[in-house]
């Protein structure tokens, strides 16, 4: 629009820069990455600018991807489920913070077993896994449950073919309580599976879970809610069998340090009677340093009313809100982001 | 004189024009393919560097451990596309005969315009299909049935045995063989329809039975187009993701030749680790992957070629 009335008069370019001043007040910013939270931000994002009239633009293509894009700068914040670690974020100069939690559980296929049912070990989880508990009626599984009748039936294991932040989550935790996966599988988005089928995305891996009698797979807790799926209880590291929802994500997420590390705090085994052990957080990626301060503190703007004013939204997702601690701490961090002069980007306290 | 010229003259710009625009796009083509291969070995060259021609041979595929290796979506690309093919083949092949030797003349039309409807079905309907329809019914009825009978059979009943999961390279071999039919029986039956029927009567006129007449005189007639409609699906069996991703079971470790086992293809895994994927060995590695599918489908291509280019030269030997 400027640049046609550029080329008439002056008094046209004085119009046109009525003209445009009114859209330029209405921020539009972009973000890109994980898929897990795209729900929770593209409602967050409407809300958002029906109370203020700015727009947020978020593509879901996925958390390698959110970490590429704001590393090359082409968006406004990154989002990753996976978070960076201290070396990662200073070498590009980023600052990250989590903006929702959610939970994994396991979705089980036995007849005859009712959601809750079936209680696991860490340790047998891990040996599922790992393909070295083969039937359901293992003894290692079966004294676990010894109210439970498990049939002489192969474990057919199933998880993400595609990769993914859950996927992460998942064999993160898996690292945590057997020295043996850590030093065989590792942990990552993708990783080399000794057992299994790869079902694409949760609709896949839950599937294939329904399909295949004696099945077990991982997916994310609000997938497995919506869907009613049969989930399975998991020990806790306080040897507690928790229910996978909310309260017990949030009781994960109030045992985590977030003081240290960056926020770069990955929920799986947290300490706790009622913690979940495959809890995570979801975390947005930033420049410490804004080429464009507008944009930055547009940004923030739009987390800081999430934190105020998103709370019931996530809930009705069947997302977890941070708690009000983590929220403090966060508000603090956005000191942080300042512009190349050296000023704090952020309008207000 | 002068008058006859000018629109002559006015002709030859055009010409000049459309053949100058015609080559253009022509050689833009001829760019984007050189482009293509540029950037794929660009992109692929930190994996090609580290892991050699060891990538092709390795059936490793470990991403936290940063080992990758090309040989389980190798093996996967081409078995599915085999079983395909082996199944596509024929069925086309006895389609395009019915509908062009055989159908009564009001069937030949609905039934033909069926089939090309099929063509137009995208590829991620059939994988769900696939998924919650046919894998289904296939665990359940049909590869149980399959491992008693061709299972028990000398050698070949290797790759019919193991569990009925319903996902493997057999049940994708299987719809990707329903997704290229009508791609292959649709060019089958437009060739077929193009030989002279002079030649076919004659061969009807001196007693040739329907089979005969196909075999002997439609089949070397259009053999070259009969070749290309198989390339045609081959390469769309060779390429095809998101139906193979629902259904082959995306398993990076090899368990053995059976095709009910789970495996993985090579646009399969691409489509599922690019996203995701963060380190820059990984990215690379699944760019030499693309690059591979890119060389197979090119070797496919030339082989047919040569195959064609025999099978003329067999004919000048015969007259």
């Amino acid at each position: 629009m400027t640049t046609r009335f550029n080329s008439f008069a002056l008094p046209l370019i004085a119009a046109s820069i009525v003209l445009t001043a009114a859209p330029a007040m209405a921020a539009e910013v972009t973000g890109a990455g994980a898929t897990f939270p795209a729900p929770i931000y593209g409602k967050w994002a409407e809300a958002y600018h029906k109370a203020t009239g700015n727009k947020i633009n978020y593509q879901s293509i996925g958390s390698g991807g959110g970490i590429k894009q704001i590393t090359a700068k082409t968006v406004d914040f990154g989002a990753t489920d996976m978070p960076l670690k201290t070396e990662a974020l200073e070498k590009d100069g980023l600052m990250q913070f989590p903006a929702v939690i959610g939970g994994e559980v396991l979705i089980v296929n036995l007849a005859g077993i009712k959601p809750g049912e079936l209680r696991l070990t860490p340790a047998a989880l891990a040996d599922i896994f790992l393909g070295k508990i083969v039937k359901w009626n293992d003894k290692a599984i079966a004294q676990l449950n010894p109210k439970v009748s498990l049939p002489d039936q192969a474990i057919a294991v199933v998880r993400r073919a595609d990769g993914s932040g859950t996927t992460f989550i998942f064999t993160n935790y898996l690292c945590k309580v057997s020295p043996e996966w850590k030093q065989k599988v590792g942990e990552g988005t993708a990783v080399q599976w000794p057992v299994g089928l790869g079902g694409k995305g949760n609709e896949g891996v839950s599937a294939f879970v329904q399909r295949i009698p004696g099945a077990i797979g991982y997916v994310e807790y609000a997938y497995a809610k919506q869907n009613k799926m049969t989930y399975a209880l998991l020990q806790n590291q306080a040897g507690e069998y928790p229910q996978p929802d909310d309260t017990s994500f949030k009781a994960a997420a109030a045992y985590a340090d977030w003081s240290k590390s960056d926020f770069g705090e990955i929920l799986t085994n947290e300490p706790g009677k009622t913690s979940w052990p495959i809890t995570g957080a979801t975390f947005i990626l930033m420049h410490k340093v804004q080429d464009k301060p507008a944009q930055g503190a547009e940004v923030l703007k739009f987390f800081d009313w999430s934190h105020k004013n998103g709370a019931k939204m996530a809930e009705e997702l069947d997302y977890v809100p941070l708690p009000d601690s983590l929220v403090k701490l966060i508000n603090t961090s956005w000191g942080n982001i300042k512009d190349a002069a050296g000023k704090p980007v952020r309008i207000g306290k | 004189m002068a008058a006859e010229i000018t629109p002559k003259r006015k002709g030859n710009i055009g010409d000049w024009v459309f053949f100058n625009l015609t080559r253009l796009f022509a050689l833009v083509t001829l760019m984007m393919l050189g482009g293509i291969i540029v950037s794929l070995v660009y992109g692929a060259w930190p994996a090609i560097q580290r892991f050699g021609f060891g990538f092709i041979w390795s059936g490793e595929w470990n991403p936290p451990m940063e080992r990758f290796g090309a040989l389980i979506p190798i093996y996967g690309t081409l078995a599915t596309s085999l079983v395909a093919l082996v199944i596509a083949v024929p069925v086309s092949f006895g389609i395009a005969i019915f509908l062009t030797e055989m159908a009564p003349a009001w069937l030949k039309r609905p039934l033909g315009i069926a089939i090309e409807l099929l063509a137009g079905i995208p590829s991620i309907v059939y994988g769900m299909w696939g998924l919650l329809v046919f894998a289904p019914v296939f665990s359940k009825y049909i590869q149980p049935m399959m491992a008693d009978t061709l299972g028990k059979l000398p050698i070949i009943g290797e790759l019919f045995s193991g569990a009925a999961l319903g996902i493997g390279i057999l049940s994708a071999g299987i719809v990707l063989a329903i997704m290229t039919i009508p791609f292959i029986a649709s060019v089958m039956r437009d060739v077929f329809e193009v030989t002279p029927a002079m030649l076919k009567e004659s061969a009807y006129g001196v007693g040739a039975t329907t089979w005969e007449v196909v075999w002997n005189v439609v089949l070397p007639y259009t053999k070259v187009g009969v070749i290309g409609g198989i390339m045609l699906g081959l390469g769309r069996a060779l390429g095809e993701t998101m139906a193979v991703t629902f259904l082959i079971g995306n398993m990076n470790v090899f368990g053995g030749f059976s095709l009910f086992l789970p495996g993985n293809s090579i646009a399969s895994a691409l489509a599922n680790e690019f996203a995701e994927a963060e380190s820059p060995i990984y990215t690379a590695s699944l760019i030499e992957l693309g690059l591979i599918l890119f060389f197979i489908t090119f070797v496919v291509l030339s082989l047919s070629k040569l195959l064609l280019l025999q099978l003329t030269r067999q004919e000048g030997s015969k007259t």
